[in-house]
């Protein structure tokens, strides 16, 4: 039996051909079709200790929920799902699964891991398309008020979780839209904004009321909050103040942080300028600084918006690079060029000023450094110019400081995030609880859910027993 | 939504005032402070500082001038209409203490957003000299409001059709060479800011400029709003938008507002054909 199963390559996710997708927004993978997600499904081993299930951040049960899918029970699949994720067709999309789940499958030991991201999306996917869009069974009103900030994942985890146990849930978000990263940050080839408006539309459905343009700390604060009558807060704000290089020439026309690139093609749709309104460089020679999942968006929006060359520089080597696997993958199927072990030094522009080069240096890996990776150093008298028209910077981001200056009697520690307990969300401040990229500073999706789940849990036990 | 319930033109048509039901945003906002509207769903969000708030009518005023596609549309909108989002108040206050005399310089629309300001720095018990200019009289806006609001008012023109025939610097070096003043707010184009600015220092008077860069967010998150104020780069959106005006490179946010300024001409061109087709 088990021998028989191994022989069963991974099913590959069919895709859009790099030469076509290049210069679209729609999603790069078609996903599985019935007979697809069942083969794919039948490569599990079902062990009786699964590791991947150690691998997930969340605990999905993976044997359980591929099962399933083997049975043919999809209906049975998605609740196990949601058991543990309550946003599966998202995760499925967007979780780095090789160092997950995926990382640690034994079929993965001799063979290609079983493709556990993939079958979770299938799940998703078909339930969205094909179920009955049926409610959860919701507990009783409890007459507890619970004010949500923020409406990424980590937000609607909470209010998911908590309007269910029949409390009252409000969502503040400060955008017009809700949603977070997912609707401003990643773009729609890889993760449809429909997808997103669904699982919102969900919890409106179950109750919750998502109030857009609210931004807390400056419309509201959280103490005028708690006077408004809500019992509890949980802080799910994410992590958005943008990082810069601080080299000379970064204001220059031309550079823009990845955050405000990304916003303006994926929450503004300014790639359909004119069509839309908000308007959004077009760059024919473009330069992404850094290596992570926002650059390689950033990177692929631009070769989408009609550039003819889009290079990735990063200063360190390839194996640093933070992206998923399957992004680099794509980048470079789509003819996104890599520039590696080589750091701007300064920015050059016209007499308009805008940007038209930068000026960078080699670099060379040293020592390891804090974070274990090997340092890197410059190669002495390296200098040279790069030619470009529009540099886009994803060098990482930082806590915004607009809600936690204006609330009282909450500890942050010395980078400005928000001091939480890693079991329950509490911060330090009484009825106040945090999770997500505020806290843990920018990290993914589905850490970003799990700490909404705890501090759910932590806040029903609140609401019920007290602080 | 945020439905207009009050409808003015000024300055020939080329301004436009809309009074706009914000309830939550009208009991927090305070002079200095700016909002985001947008007016439908594929609209841009566009910043603009509240000219007045009505707390208990839970109202605000916006005072803007037509110069592309989103305004143009926002004039073309009647009372009764709504803006689909607006979002605020924010940026920090206007700091309003008793320092002696003031000096309040506006130009073009910028007259509006320094209302409230010469108001609360009257209030604050400082002897307020305003000085407010236009290329001619009939662009001139909110005069009344503007005596009203100073102890002394002082016009200025290009061409000389009402007041001092001159720019608004003219009067304020008379001013600066007669009399000890110990503040002075500059709000409106650019250069106007610039020059301003240029000469209180040399009479070393601190100055408070309000600046207008493009935004997204409005909330610190996109860095598009940067400035450089001290040799720093600041968002102008959450570290201002007012800064202290010696400090300011205001070449380089001219620069910087020029960055879209193909597509915007494009987009507006088109609006234009559109309504004229009706
Ligand atoms: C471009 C990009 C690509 C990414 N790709 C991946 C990926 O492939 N896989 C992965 O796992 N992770 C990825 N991430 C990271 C992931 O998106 C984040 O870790 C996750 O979204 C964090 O969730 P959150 O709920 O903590 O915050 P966010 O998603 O950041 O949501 C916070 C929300 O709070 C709102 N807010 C902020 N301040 C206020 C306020 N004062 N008042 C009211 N509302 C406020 C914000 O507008 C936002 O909507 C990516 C991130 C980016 C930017
Ligand atoms: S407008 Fe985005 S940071 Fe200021």
């Amino acid at each position: 039996m088990a021998a028989k199963k191994e022989r069963i390559q991974r099913v590959p996710m069919p895709e859009q051909d790099p030469d076509v997708r290049k210069r679209n927004f729609q999603e790069v993978p078609l996903g599985y079709s019935v007979e697809q997600a069942q083969a794919e499904a039948s490569r599990c081993l079902q062990c009786r200790k699964p590791s991947c299930v150690e691998g997930c951040p969340v605990q999905v049960d993976i044997p359980g929920f591929i099962n399933l899918i083997t049975k043919g029970d999809f209906t049975g699949a998605i609740r196990n799902l949601w058991a543990k994720n309550a946003l599966p067709a998202v995760c499925g999309r967007v979780c780095p699964q090789e160092i997950q789940c995926e990382g640690r499958c034994v079929v993965g030991k001799k063979d290609k891991p079983v493709a556990i991201g993939n079958l979770e999306r299938f799940c998703a996917d078909y339930e969205r398309m094909h179920g009955s869009g049926e409610l959860p069974p919701k507990e009783e009103p409890t007459g507890k008020k619970v004010a949500v900030v923020g409406s990424g994942p980590s937000g609607l985890t909470v209010a998911g979780d908590l309007i269910l146990k029949g409390h009252s849930v409000t969502v503040l978000e400060a955008f017009h839209k809700p949603g977070g990263v997912l609707v401003y940050g990643i773009p729609e080839f890889r993760l449809p904004k429909d997808i997103v408006a669904h699982e919102v539309n969900f919890l409106e459905r179950l109750g919750v009321e998502v109030r857009c343009n609210q931004v807390v700390g400056r419309t509201v604060s959280v103490d005028e909050l708690f006077e408004e009558g809500y019992d509890a807060v949980y802080l799910g704000v994410g992590a958005g103040l943008p990082r810069f290089l601080n080299i000379p020439g970064e204001n220059l026309v031309g550079i823009l942080s990845a955050n405000e690139y990304l916003t303006r093609a994926n929450l503004m749709k300014a790639y359909k300028f004119p069509e839309v309104d908000t308007p959004i460089p077009r760059g024919t020679d473009v330069v992404v600084l850094g290596a992570g999942n926002v650059a390689m968006d950033s990177a692929r929006t631009a070769m989408r918006m009609g550039a003819e060359r889009v290079r990735i520089v990063y200063r360190r080597s390839r194996e640093e690079m933070p992206a998923r696997a399957a992004e680099i993958h794509h980048a470079e199927e789509e003819g996104i060029e890599f520039f590696l072990l080589t750091n701007p030094i300064r920015y050059i522009g016209d007499d308009n000023g805008r940007v038209k080069a930068m000026e960078c240096l080699k670099m060379e890996l040293g020592e390891p450094d804090e974070s274990g990776r090997r340092r890197p150093v410059p190669i002495e008298g390296s200098e040279f110019i790069l030619e470009t028209d529009l540099v886009i910077v994803a060098v990482g981001s930082g806590a915004n400081p607009l809600l936690t200056q204006t609330t009282s009697d909450m500890q942050l520690n010395k980078w400005g995030y928000i001091v939480a307990d890693p079991e329950t969300g509490k911060t330090t401040k009484k009825g106040v609880w945090a999770g997500g990229d505020i806290v843990t500073g920018a990290a993914t999706v589905i850490l970003a859910m799990g700490a909404g789940r705890k501090a759910a849990d932590s806040i029903h036990k609140y609401l019920t027993w007290g602080w | 939504m945020f439905k207009i319930i009050k409808r003015e033109e000024m300055a020939e048509g080329t301004v436009i005032l809309n009074e706009i039901e914000a309830p939550l945003i009208a009991k927090k906002a305070k002079p200095g402070q700016f909002v985001i509207l947008k007016a439908y769903e594929e609209g841009e969000r566009i910043p603009l500082t509240m000219a007045e708030t009505d707390p208990e009518k839970g109202t605000i005023t916006i005072i803007y001038m037509v110069v592309g596609k989103s305004t143009a549309y926002f004039r073309d909108m009647k009372v009764g209409d709504s803006y689909q989002d607006i979002i605020g108040p924010l940026g920090k206050p206007t700091h309003i203490e008793k320092v002696g005399t003031v000096v309040c310089v506006g130009g073009g629309t910028g007259v509006a957003v320094l209302h409230p300001i010469t108001r609360a720095m009257k209030e604050a018990g400082n002897h307020v000299i305003c000085i407010i200019g236009a290329r001619n009289k009939d662009l001139l806006i909110l005069e009344d409001k503007m005596r009203e609001a100073s102890h002394d008012l002082r016009i200025c023109t290009d061409d000389g059709s009402y007041g001092r025939k001159g720019f608004v610097t003219e009067e304020l070096k008379d001013i600066l060479e007669s009399q000890k003043v110990d503040q002075a707010v500059a709000i409106g184009p650019v250069p106007m800011m610039k020059f301003v600015s240029r000469l209180t220092k040399e009479y070393g008077v601190p100055t408070l400029v309000s600046l207008n860069p493009i935004m997204v967010d409005g909330t610190g998150m996109c860095g598009g709003c940067r400035v450089t104020v001290g040799g720093e780069t600041k968002f102008a959106c959450v570290d201002g938008p007012e800064f202290d005006g010696h400090k300011v490179d205001y070449d380089e946010l001219m620069m910087r507002l020029q960055a879209y300024v193909e597509e915007e001409k494009a987009c507006y061109n088109d609006y234009c054909r559109l309504s004229e087709k009706g």
